[in-house]
């Protein structure tokens, strides 16, 4: 388990009891999405995580790799959804080792509820877990609560009325591949035009039984405009009182480290 | 009572350049609106290429530096190289993260040159350590709005050292100016691949 | 050991370093009603004077919360001219903050600039007028317009004049000011674009010894060319700021009005 350190919590708590608020963290007040499709399951996800009203990352990723065919689409604080993910993925991994089978979307979806459960939801990672394994196409969502979802489509965050509205209106029972990555497609950009707490690029990955393709900023609707005008200062416009040059000082400043000669000292034995 | 990221003010920022990054903070200590020191630099060294910026509250900025030399020398004598600053940042992640429920109130930026490739690397992170890779730059601290609005306009691609140099102190000098709790001096350093540059600004001191 | 633990029965672990229970909001049985007249519909604006003219801006997006109720809502009106289409106006107000008492004082001020006409003949002056604004805001108090208003025009010398207020009525002439959500990001670019604040010539002396850069007045197309790219940058960054760009241009010509595109997301 995470060993999580809670030596500054009856300080922060008493804080927090004396009226400070709680600390703001960076959160993915985002559009993700999942649908299913024949022959495999594609999830998509907008690219902008937010502090409050200012946009903190303007294209960051909340498609999280769990295991080869198993990947993840992440709402709600963007450190629980980066952590949580990140450590099913590897307790999935030595599970799998051991078990010598592939992964499965299910046992993922249930260490993730588990994991979430045992937090009581303070542990704010909202996911979409998809992936297809030798028992099919799974597509599912999990609540930081620890309360999951089966469904062929699903939306969530703060752009998944948005989304939703897309899949509601355009979602047929059988789709092709390139029909279901278009509506994923189409659902994070009614998020990112629609929801504040969503914006910039679309990133979307499509899972089949043969490979998984990550499609890193499929779509970049929202470039910055080029600046009317440069603003590079001339140099020595700033007033500088005082300089200094740090020199590079090497290893040998903290760690003294000696060749070893054939005649002085035994050999040291190395691995082949 | 103020929020703990607002009780000691200051402002940091970092900035990626052609083959060089900065990174420049603020050097005020205060008690809510009082001033305490006007000497408090923000920045910490942690090997030849690799710059800390830590605001927040101070004994947590203070404790976590100290934190951050003591594991990085720890990982220096197990593995007999210095920290590149991608491993660094992901030693700063993973240690905030262990404090998820009761986090050290501390907003850091990580600044530095690949020790391989040269190239250049921020980061920046929330109190529990969700990493922001950024392209351009990283801001943190009091003055976090009046950056993002200075490093948005003022910012572009391809700055040498110099034109760098000027970019982040413009960049900090009037964002802390319109902040009451950061400002009275700055630290500004420019990382090149030979050498690194240290200078003190000049800010107004009100 | 007593000592050692804590009297608050929520938490009866080890005792903090500072004792204090933790606050209760509302006493035992009290219920609290609670009246919310004021919403916040973001958005940002700016103005700037220039020698002989007055840029004003703002965007046109207007939110609640996570949702955009319009992208084509106008922060920038055109005030105290004969007619209903403002046709010789001189002055314009911008407000940003709560839409409906933005859109309240608008209408209360434009109504008394009329006014101001019929009896006396003449249009009313920016100085007076922005006097006026400040009346009107103090005269609520203590049921205050939700609105940041910033009043341009030309003033009785033709020089570029930008007033700016807080809700309640405190006002300055000013330089350059930006309000409303984004107002953080951008003013500090404007006290470094337009004030030259924090610049030196390059190589006039040493340390506390070098000379400030020397203010001058910017030309129409250089302020144009800023409030865009403040615009631009404020989009970027904040959440609330989007979708178009209205601009007017006072110069002793009349007023000029453009709308710009700015990003949707």
């Amino acid at each position: 388990m995470p060993g999580f350190d809670f030596s500054n919590y009856n300080r922060n708590a008493a804080l927090h009891a004396r009226g400070v608020p709680l600390p703001k963290a960076t959160s993915t007040g985002t559009t993700i999405v999942g649908c299913i499709f024949d022959g495999g399951v594609g999830i998509a996800a907008d690219t902008r995580a937010t502090s409050g009203p200012i946009v903190a990352d303007k294209n960051c990723e909340k498609l999280h790799y769990i295991s080869p065919n198993i990947w993840c689409a992440g709402a709600g604080t963007a450190a629980d959804t980066e952590f949580t993910t990140a450590l099913i993925s590897s307790q999935l991994e030595l599970h799998s080792l051991s078990t010598g089978r592939k992964p499965r979307v299910v046992t993922c979806m249930t260490m993730l509820k588990q994991h979430l459960f045992r937090y009581q939801g303070h542990i704010g990672a909202y996911l979409v877990v998809a992936g297809v394994d030798p028992t099919g196409t799974h597509l599912f969502t999990v609540h930081a609560h620890g309360s999951t979802d089966k469904l062929p489509y699903v939306t969530m965050g703060s752009g998944s009325l948005a989304a939703m509205s897309v899949f509601e209106s355009q979602w047929q029972p059988s789709l092709n591949r390139d029909q279901a990555v278009k509506l994923c497609a189409d659902a994070i950009e009614a998020g990112i035009w629609n929801d504040l707490g969503s914006g910039s690029n679309v990133d979307v990955a499509i899972i089949t039984a043969d490979k998984t393709t990550l499609r890193r900023n499929y779509i970049k609707p929202n470039e910055r405009t080029a600046k009317l005008r440069s603003y590079v200062f001339p140099k020595g416009t700033t007033a500088v009182l005082n300089e200094k040059i740090i020199p590079k000082g090497d290893l040998g400043k903290f760690i003294s480290v000696e060749e070893l000669t054939e005649e002085g000292g035994d050999k040291m034995e190395v691995d082949t | 009572m103020p929020s703990p990221f607002s009780i000691n003010g200051g402002a940091c920022v970092a900035m990626v350049g052609k083959d060089c990054v900065a990174i420049a903070c603020d050097l005020r200590l205060g008690l809510q609106a009082l001033t305490v020191s006007n000497n408090f630099p923000k920045v910490f060294q942690y090997g030849d290429n690799v710059f800390l910026g830590l605001t927040g509250l101070a004994t947590d900025v203070s404790t976590v530096s100290d934190l951050f030399r003591y594991k990085v020398n720890m990982y220096r004598l197990r593995e007999e190289r210095h920290i590149a600053p991608r491993t660094f940042a992901n030693l700063v992640s993973s240690s905030l993260y262990e404090r998820r429920f009761g986090p050290y109130f501390v907003s850091p930026v990580v600044a530095g040159l690949d020790p391989k490739t040269g190239a250049p690397f921020i980061c920046g992170f929330d109190s529990i350590g969700c990493i922001d890779f950024a392209q351009d730059f990283i801001v943190s601290g009091t003055a976090t709005d009046q950056l993002f609005g200075m490093c948005e306009s003022l910012w572009e691609p391809g700055l040498g050292p110099d034109e760098l140099f000027e970019t982040i102190s413009q960049a900090l000098l009037n964002a802390v100016d319109r902040d009451a709790l950061s400002g009275w001096g700055a630290h500004v350093y420019i990382i090149e691949k030979d050498k690194v540059t240290k200078r003190l600004l000049k800010g107004r001191q009100d | 050991m007593a000592a050692m633990f804590s009297q608050n029965p929520l938490m009866n672990g080890p005792n903090y370093s500072v004792n204090d229970a933790p606050r209760v909001n509302a006493p035992e049985g009290a219920r609290e009603h609670r009246f919310d007249p004021y919403t916040d519909n973001g958005g940002s604006t700016l103005a700037i004077a220039g020698a002989d003219f007055t840029i004003m801006a703002g965007d046109t997006r207007l939110t609640s919360g996570y949702s955009i109720n319009s992208r084509h809502h106008p922060k920038l009106f055109k005030i105290g001219g004969t007619t209903a289409d403002q046709k010789d106006a001189t002055i314009v107000l911008s407000v940003v903050g709560f839409a409906a008492d933005g859109e309240a004082l608008k209408e209360r001020l434009d109504a008394i600039c009329k006014m101001y006409r019929y009896r006396h003949g003449k249009p009313m002056s920016v100085k007076a007028c922005a006097q006026r604004l400040s009346t009107i805001l103090y005269q609520k108090r203590f049921f205050p317009y939700y609105a940041y208003a910033i009043l341009g025009g030309l003033d009785e010398e033709g020089k570029g004049a930008v007033y700016s207020y807080d809700p309640v009525g405190s006002y300055e002439r000013e330089q350059c000011r930006a309000g409303g959500a984004a107002a953080s990001l951008i003013m500090p670019f404007l006290d470094n674009q337009v004030n030259f604040k924090n610049q030196y010539i390059p190589n006039s002396g040493e340390g506390h010894a070098l000379q400030e850069r020397e203010r001058r007045p910017l030309t129409r197309t250089e302020v144009e060319t800023l409030v865009k790219d403040a615009f631009d940058g404020a989009v970027e960054r904040h959440i609330e700021v989007g979708d178009g760009l209205q601009m007017m241009a006072i110069t002793r010509h009349g007023i000029e009005e453009v709308f710009l595109p700015l990003k949707k997301d």
